[in-house]
């Protein structure tokens, strides 16, 4: 299973060539950047754990690629994605976010049931990694 | 009929003596009227009967919106009635035509705080069958922040439907269910499963889709939030449908809203043809219970489309994100269905921006300043395929949400192919557009190299390739080369 969060992530997995040129688009933007990982992949777990502060006055990509790798190196099979944040009014949110490390497996997610009165049904999405607990999942 | 001939000829009446003095002389005109910031501006085009003055004709236009009726009464006296006239200030012949474009000021005092009812009752409501003039048609507002600032406003807006839905730096995906009529409950759920599941962020129940004989509302609510549910479980995303909760009373909506959103859906439709009323309760229960509002714009082109006639899109997409909708069809030039690429931008421009310059391209005869109200996402949809993404991603932004209800469904390999082929064709563009590509120009070679890995991508741009809609629009922007010259 692939999770499909994130602006790209119908496409093959970006180079980092490719990665890079979003970022440069982000600085173009005048956005700053965050890098975030995280274990626990369900599409309502807003906050990922922030890889140090948000990027701020970026002028070269490399320095975000920089950061980037060595988010990697510590956490290697969690999931990290890039978001660019533009600060303007009227907008004061993410623009852009998408994955640029997966874990080597994704199991996916359970669809829990519970029947409830007059036909219903109530659903619960539950990340099979979630079994375990943070920083043993994938 | 002596209201419409010019005030001119003969002895001047007294203004106030019983009978009938022209509107331009009861004070409905007055050039050297300088509106006031507060004031509610119109542009109204319209064609006069013969032998009636374009002056006398725009300031019966200001007089029929407002406080005037066909002959003197003596009752006006009571009142400060130069306070509640509306004012013509200018009539401008439209070249080449037979048209002209009165504007019109209206004091604030006019208008009840919060009710697009009551401003609509005004300003499209006696007039419009006024016998003096052979046509009359509302072109654009200008609401001033005074007035914004009275109404409640998008539920959501699209910043926060983003961070709702957790999707950011691309355009959201929808499809309309098809059949729009027939399917059973059970059928229906299954398309909107596999659309879901192959990549689209929403599925929709079409206008006319309520609670008939073939599918009851609440057995299309249960099937459906199954269908989005395993979705979910699949991509691990959020997805949506649009659970259309149009019916014949707002106590039957209310009640097909409740269980939409005990079922934990995140969004419910109402379609316009229920009303400006009926929308504005629905944007209060929407924002009071953190469910999106998708507005689906049926019956608008029985008055938006012709030229002479009716109300502009641009007016109803001002009146909208007023009463409050988070979602609006708004036109997806490429499409099936009417719309220009000048008119659809200006509505689109419309819907999203804080402010706005007066633009005769884009049709915008106002500048209009939305007081922080948060924007609408526009929604472009009918008769559009994957092989149109460069120049829907031009064209419209990325904003906005694109519908391909055919052009998922009728994808060869199935409904999610169809799907998976849409959200590819998205993602790759918006990826080429970020790294500076000209999407416009070489659109078609992105798309195809995305075809090579992407065989449900391949599919689709073989199966659509040569479908366009190209034919002339209705009603286009007068600003050709051609400026209005003042009478």
């Amino acid at each position: 299973m692939r999770i499909t969060q994130g602006t790209f992530s119908y496409l093959p997995d970006f180079t980092d060539e490719e990665i890079a040129a979003q970022v440069q688009y982000i600085i173009d933007q005048g956005w700053s950047i965050m890098i975030e990982y995280t274990d626990d992949p369900h599409p309502r777990n807003t906050y990922w754990d922030m890889w140090g502060l948000p990027l701020f006055d970026i002028k070269d990509p490399a320095a975000v690629m920089q950061e980037l790798n060595e988010c990697r190196k510590a956490f290697p099979n969690h999931y990290i994605r890039i978001s660019g944040y533009n600060r303007q009014q009227g907008y004061q949110s993410t623009m852009i976010s998408f994955i640029c490390n997966r874990p080597k497996e994704e199991p996916g997610f359970e669809l829990d049931r519970m029947e409830w009165e007059d036909r219903q049904q109530k659903y619960r999405l539950k990340a099979y990694a979630l079994d375990k607990p943070k920083g043993q999942r994938y | 009929m002596t209201v419409a001939g010019d005030g001119k000829a003969g002895a001047k009446k007294n203004r106030w003596s019983a009978g009938v003095t022209p509107y331009a002389e009861m004070g409905y005109y007055n050039a050297d009227y300088v509106p006031k910031d507060t004031d509610i501006l119109a542009a109204f085009r319209f064609v006069p009967q013969e032998g009636v003055e374009p002056i006398e004709a725009g300031a019966a236009v200001a007089g029929e919106s407002s406080t005037a009726t066909w002959t003197v009464v003596w009752t006006d006296r009571l009142t400060a009635y130069e306070h509640y006239q509306g004012k013509c200030y200018r009539v401008e012949k439209v070249p080449g035509t037979n048209q002209y474009i009165a504007f019109i000021a209206y004091d604030l005092d006019l208008f009840e705080e919060g009710s697009i009812a009551n401003m609509s009752s005004s300003l499209i409501g006696n007039v419009f069958g006024f016998k003096a003039l052979k046509s009359l048609r509302l072109e654009d507002l200008r609401i001033p922040p005074h007035y914004t600032k009275t109404f409640h406003g998008p539920p959501h807006g699209i910043m926060m439907e983003r961070e709702y839905l957790n999707k950011y730096g691309r355009p959201l995906l929808g499809a309309t269910v098809k059949p729009k009529l027939g399917l059973s409950a059970k059928n229906y759920g299954r398309v909107v499963y596999e659309a879901l599941r192959g990549g689209l962020d929403f599925t929709k129940d079409d206008e006319n889709i309520n609670s008939q004989p073939f599918m009851r509302w609440r057995d299309r609510w249960l099937f459906c939030m199954e269908a989005v549910n395993k979705a979910m479980a699949h991509t691990g995303e959020i997805k949506g449908h649009y659970l259309n909760v149009t019916a014949a009373t707002m106590e039957e909506m209310y009640e097909r809203a409740e269980f939409a959103k005990e079922l934990g859906s995140v969004i419910i439709m109402v379609d316009l043809t229920a009303g400006f009323t009926a929308i504005q309760s629905m944007a209060k229960w929407c924002r009071k219970n953190g469910v999106l509002l998708h507005l689906h714009r049926a019956g608008h082109s029985t008055y938006t489309r012709q030229k002479t006639h009716g109300v502009n899109f641009r007016v109803i997409a001002k009146w909208m994100r007023l009463a409050g909708v988070d979602h609006i069809h708004a036109g997806t030039v490429v499409g099936k269905l009417e719309g220009d690429l000048h008119s659809v931008q200006g509505y689109y421009k419309t819907l999203r921006t804080q402010y706005t310059e007066p633009d005769p391209m884009l049709g915008l005869y106002f500048e209009q300043d939305w007081a922080s109200m948060p924007g609408v996402m526009p929604v472009a949809s009918g008769g559009i395929h994957a092989g149109q993404m460069h120049l829907l991603l031009s064209y419209l932004g990325e904003d906005t949400i694109l519908q391909f209800g055919g052009g998922t469904i009728g994808h060869p390999d199935g409904i999610a192919a169809g799907a998976t082929a849409n959200r590819v064709a998205v993602e790759v563009m918006v990826q080429a557009r970020n790294e500076g590509k000209d999407i416009l120009r070489e659109g078609p070679e992105i798309l195809e190299k995305a075809c090579r890995w992407s065989p449900a991508l391949a599919k689709a741009i073989e199966t659509w390739k040569d479908i366009s809609f190209e034919f002339e629009s209705t009603d286009v922007p007068d600003a050709v080369a051609m400026p209005t010259v003042e009478v």
